[in-house]
């Protein structure tokens, strides 16, 4: 089963990967939390759906997105 | 478990200072990967010259030289004629190479220097806050056109593929931008393709790249990235403008 | 006694950088110093080097950053407009502490001038031409001899003290001929050891960065004032000079270049007169030579500065003397040259005031 770790303190909340990216459609914005640069980072909703297709982490800039399997 | 995607050998640990949601780090992590891929990573020699580049030389795990702004191309002219066995590589904004390096820029494609232009095209300048750039499309605002770029008095912006293929001297040029998945895997084989071409001794190459800066457009990451689909994409159309590998087949 | 050739000052000049095992020019065209480039396109075509002639002044002072970072002896000559353009990129160099060498074969200004001998590029080349604190080590020749000699030494200092250096000289000592002695053996560049910090690809090693910024606070302070201390030893041990008669002198000229061969004329007519009259010849003006200068200032009541300028090196002779000594000038800016009998007369009527 692939797996996506978010680099939370590495993301700066910008989105890119939330927006049309995921095939599965499993990544946000976290809501309810920052972290200490004052960004809410990205999240995954509910992992058993990956497919490790890599998008979210190919559109991360920093990149604060490692995709395994 | 197997790391499948994460950060390349070829950046450093250094965590960028770039903005939320500008392109620059995602075209630094496609050249990362492919220092690694290409196992050229120990012999590759980069120009970071002036502007959001400028810190370019912590962020790529190779050797990294900054120079003055704009003069990045006869800085690379000198180190690849000193060292052809090395893969010498230029990062450069639109301020960079179409204004003040705009003499550089052409005389190393006439001469077709055998380096590498990685060219970001945000059609802003993003370090000193925003202003009109050479790349700036008409009507487009900024900190120094604030009611939109008025061609009768700031004119018209430079397409700079467009103008280097004019010459006889480019080997490679291609136009790609980093807003989708898609384009994001088209640019990566774009770099690889100029790179290769530098490694086969082909010449010069300049990949153009459209890029996001949301801070200097004022817009959110994501209303960046849509933007280059529907509007700048419309005036820099994507694609390759010369190949000469292909004409001489 | 080793065969002379008669030789060109520009000839020379290219003669003595292949000598010194440099293997890169970039330039640009400029009168009156065309002679030196279009003879180095052979020569470097010959000995297999590298001869761009480049876009602009701009282009060529950055290619030699590229070059020297990446390990070769680079050189450039050009004239008084074009050495105003490379000074942005001079800055640059002197900032990240890269061996270059500039040849500026100066001529009269300001603006476009004319293409006469001059030395009003003085204060440009030894107070940081370009934006910033930096030096670059400056030799002045007089000679078509130098003009050969001067390219190794001045590659050596730079490479020493990891610092650009230049040679001003003039278009009358470019375009003069003299019997040449080509002394030393020639240097071949691949013999030269690789230094720690040149950019080769990072085989087996860290990275390596070569630049001129450090934003970190107080950093830049930092190296700037370790950039200050090799100022300060190159000032202790690279102080260079020619002195003639200065052993029972009263009145002393100081000139260099040019103007110190018309004031060696001028002293030989004043001695012929018997009086006594020395030279001091700045060789280095950058460093410039104080601690001899100092040393005569205090037993020597006149001192006669002789310039092609407007007066520029005669600042740094009154920091050196302090008000000890009387100073007095002779100036010819804009492409105008000294000549013996006037400085001979100079002298008389100094002389007629003590």
């Amino acid at each position: 089963m692939p797996e996506v770790k978010i680099l939370e303190e590495v993301c700066k909340g910008c989105g890119l990967c939330c927006d049309n990216v995921c095939p599965v459609g499993i990544l946000r914005l976290a809501p309810d939390r920052i972290n200490s640069s004052g960004y809410h980072p990205a999240e995954i909703t509910d992992m058993s759906k990956c497919i490790g297709c890599g998008y979210c982490y190919m559109t991360c800039p920093e990149p604060a997105i490692e995709v395994y399997k | 478990m197997k790391l499948l995607f994460g950060r390349p050998a070829g950046l450093t640990d250094i965590n960028q200072r770039y903005c939320p949601g500008c392109g620059h780090g995602i075209v630094h992590r496609l050249i990362g990967e492919l220092l690694v891929e290409m196992n050229i990573r120990e012999k590759t020699i980069g120009v970071a010259p002036v502007g959001c580049s400028v810190f370019a030389d912590e962020y790529f795990n190779c050797d990294m030289i900054q120079v003055p702004h704009g003069r990045a191309p006869a800085v690379a002219t000198g180190i690849k004629r000193t060292r052809p066995d090395c893969m010498v590589f230029t990062y450069q904004g639109d301020g960079d190479l179409a204004a003040i390096g705009t003499a550089e820029m052409i005389h190393v494609a006439a001469r077709n220097e055998n380096i590498t232009i990685i060219f970001i095209n945000n059609a802003i300048y993003g370090m000193t806050g925003g202003q009109l750039a050479p790349t700036t499309l008409p009507g487009m605002r900024s900190t120094t056109s604030v009611k939109g770029r008025d061609v009768v008095t700031q004119g018209y912006p430079i397409k700079v593929c467009e103008l280097l293929n004019a010459l006889d001297g480019p080997y490679y040029l291609e136009r790609v931008a980093v807003d989708i998945p898609r384009n994001i895997i088209k640019t990566k084989k774009a770099i690889k393709t100029a790179f290769q071409y530098q490694l086969d001794n082909k010449g010069f190459s300049l990949i153009e790249i459209l890029s996001m800066c949301p801070t200097g457009w004022g817009v959110t990451p994501v209303q960046a990235k849509k933007w280059i689909a529907e509007v700048m994409a419309n005036y820099y159309p994507l694609g390759e403008l010369r190949n000469r590998a292909k004409e001489a087949k | 006694m080793a065969e002379k050739e008669l030789m060109y000052g520009n000839h020379a000049l290219v003669e003595g950088v292949i000598h010194a095992g440099c293997r890169f020019f970039a330039g640009y065209p400029i009168t009156p110093q065309n002679e030196s480039p279009e003879y180095m396109s052979i020569r470097m075509n010959e000995v297999g080097g590298v001869f761009l002639q480049t876009e602009s002044e701009i282009a060529a002072i950055n290619m030699l950053f590229g070059a020297a970072a990446a390990g070769a002896r680079a050189m450039t000559s050009s004239s008084s407009p074009g050495i105003s353009l490379m000074q942005e990129g001079l800055s640059y160099i002197a900032g990240a502490d890269v061996p270059v060498l500039v040849v500026n074969i100066a001529r009269g200004g300001p603006g476009l001038g004319n293409i006469a001998p001059a030395q009003s590029d003085y204060f440009q080349a030894v107070k940081s031409g370009g934006h910033g604190d930096y030096h670059t080590i400056v030799l002045a020749p007089n000679s078509v001899q130098e003009m050969f000699e001067f390219p190794r030494l001045a590659f050596e200092l730079a490479e020493k003290y990891r610092n650009p250096a230049l040679i001003l000289a003039d278009g009358l000592l470019g375009q003069m001929m003299e019997p040449v002695e080509i002394k030393g053996e020639p240097i071949d560049p691949k013999t030269l050891p690789e230094q720690d910090w040149w950019l080769t690809g990072c085989k087996g090693r860290e990275k390596r960065v070569i630049r001129s910024y450090d934003l970190r606070p107080g950093k830049l302070e930092e190296w700037n004032w370790r950039r200050w201390e090799k100022y300060q030893k190159i000032l202790k041990n690279e102080q260079r000079y020619e002195d003639i008669k200065i052993d029972d002198a009263d009145i002393l000229i100081v000139a260099y270049g040019t103007s110190a061969r018309v004031a060696e004329a001028g002293l030989r007519i004043a001695r012929q007169k018997g009086l006594k009259v020395g030279l001091l010849r700045p060789i280095t003006l950058w460093p410039f030579p104080s601690d001899i200068l100092s040393e005569l200032s205090k037993r020597i009541e006149d001192i006669l500065v002789v310039e092609m300028s407007l007066g520029q090196m005669i600042e740094d002779v009154k920091l050196v003397v302090e008000g000890r000594s009387k100073i007095h000038f002779i100036g010819h800016p804009g492409g105008g040259l000294p000549n013996a009998q006037e400085i001979y007369n100079k002298i008389l009527e100094i002389r007629s005031k003590k």
